[in-house]
């Protein structure tokens, strides 16, 4: 029951009241890129869940049986960031050779994944805050889940902005970024919804 | 030599990296709380920006191309643990402050952007003036967001306070709307910025 509820705290809390995009600001280089439709948006959240959970799953297994058994624990950054690159590579080569339906639907958005920073963000968070592996599968499906959520919410709005007279002082990028932030006020009002 | 100006003054206005190119948009946002963080999360930017540029630039002729991408993210990651390392050693409050974006310099896409167009393909000296205006131009917009988000949402200045008793600082502006809010006011100002000058130009 006590692990049911801290899973429960984890997952509310990653995916509405520290959501990775609007509150911790991680992953806005795709979070502007990536939203000018709703298919990109969702094919690329769906990516980036599947990553991030395999990610932090293998970077957690090489922190606690590798890093730490030799006392290697200040190479952390530079190994999971190699894990997550090899990782990707990886998948985009099982992909083509083995599922060239989802390839296609999926592959664009691989080599993007590498350089996203809250994929390198979630492994370290994992290991900063001290998580047991069930704990850090539930924090990245959150996060995933929050950025999606994140990409789906700008995304909409940016498919039906294009039928409105913006000024043209702020056209293109600007208004894009003062959406986000009235969204991110949305967002802070769920501050309080979880310990 | 004014070949070099160049190169310095593009990274600061034609090719500012995060108001023109919209990459390396999280740590700005995230650090410009007060304008100290700000200057801290600069100068370990430019650590590792300005040292990374030199051994690329350095050992551009022994990188096999294939195998290009991983070394520069090793170099890159080397770097950006040294920095770490010395935050966390010499200013405890620092490495609090600035938490997990120290670690994020390494998949920061200016860096390894920087690092495969430039330097990869220019020399040392080339390469020093490339990083420093890149360095320049994330630092003028990481402290001018910041000085403005401390100024209208705490109230203060470098953390003395400024505002007489009376007036209560916009809190909202401390808080990540704010950031975002800020940011693109800012776009906008360096795209009317840019346009005017290239109006200019063209007569």
């Amino acid at each position: 029951m006590e692990l049911l509820q801290q899973i429960f705290t984890i997952l509310i809390n990653s995916i509405f009241a520290q959501n990775f995009v609007f509150i911790r600001f991680l992953a806005l280089c795709s979070f502007v890129g990536m939203t000018t439709s709703m298919e990109n948006s969702i094919g690329m959240g769906s990516a980036v869940t599947f990553v991030t959970v395999m990610a932090s799953v293998i970077s957690y297994a090489l922190y606690y049986f590798i890093l730490v058994r030799f006392g290697l624990e200040y190479l952390q950054t530079i190994t999971f960031i190699l894990t997550i690159a090899v990782f990707v590579q990886l998948v985009e080569l099982y992909l083509k050779k083995a599922i060239p339906t989802l390839y296609r639907a999926m592959g664009i958005y691989l080599p993007l994944i590498a350089t996203n920073c809250m994929i390198l963000a979630v492994t370290l968070l994992n290991i900063t805050e001290h998580y047991s592996l069930t704990m850090a599968i539930v924090f990245s499906l959150g996060a995933s889940i929050g950025y999606t959520l994140a990409l789906i919410l700008l995304a909409g709005i940016r498919s039906k902005m294009r039928f409105n007279t913006i000024p043209k002082f702020l056209q293109g990028y600007p208004i894009i970024f003062i959406t986000a932030s009235f969204i991110a006020i949305a967002f802070l009002g769920l501050q309080g919804i979880a310990r | 030599m004014n070949n070099l100006k160049q190169i310095f003054l593009r990274g600061i206005f034609q090719d500012n990296p995060v108001l023109i190119l919209m990459i390396g948009l999280c740590s700005v946002l995230a650090v410009s709380v007060t304008t100290i963080n700000a200057i801290g999360m600069t100068a370990a930017y430019s650590f590792v920006l300005i040292g990374s540029e030199l051994t690329i630039s350095a050992i551009r002729n022994f990188i096999p191309k294939t195998l290009r991408i991983p070394i520069f993210i090793i170099v890159i990651g080397a770097f950006t643990t040294i920095i770490q390392l010395l935050v966390k050693a010499y200013s405890p409050s620092l490495d609090k402050s600035l938490g997990i974006f120290i670690p994020l310099i390494v998949v920061n896409c200016i860096i390894i952007g920087r690092v495969e167009a430039f330097s990869s393909k220019n020399n040392l000296i080339a390469s020093l003036a490339d990083s420093l205006g890149m360095s320049v131009g994330y630092g003028l917009v990481i402290v001018s967001i910041a000085f403005i988000r401390e100024l209208l949402g705490s109230g203060t200045i470098f953390g003395i306070p400024v505002y007489p008793p009376f007036i209560k600082p916009m809190l909202i502006f401390v808080l990540p709307p704010g950031a975002f809010f800020i940011i693109g006011i800012e776009i906008a100002i360096l795209n009317a910025i840019n346009k005017k000058l290239s109006r200019n130009k063209g007569q």
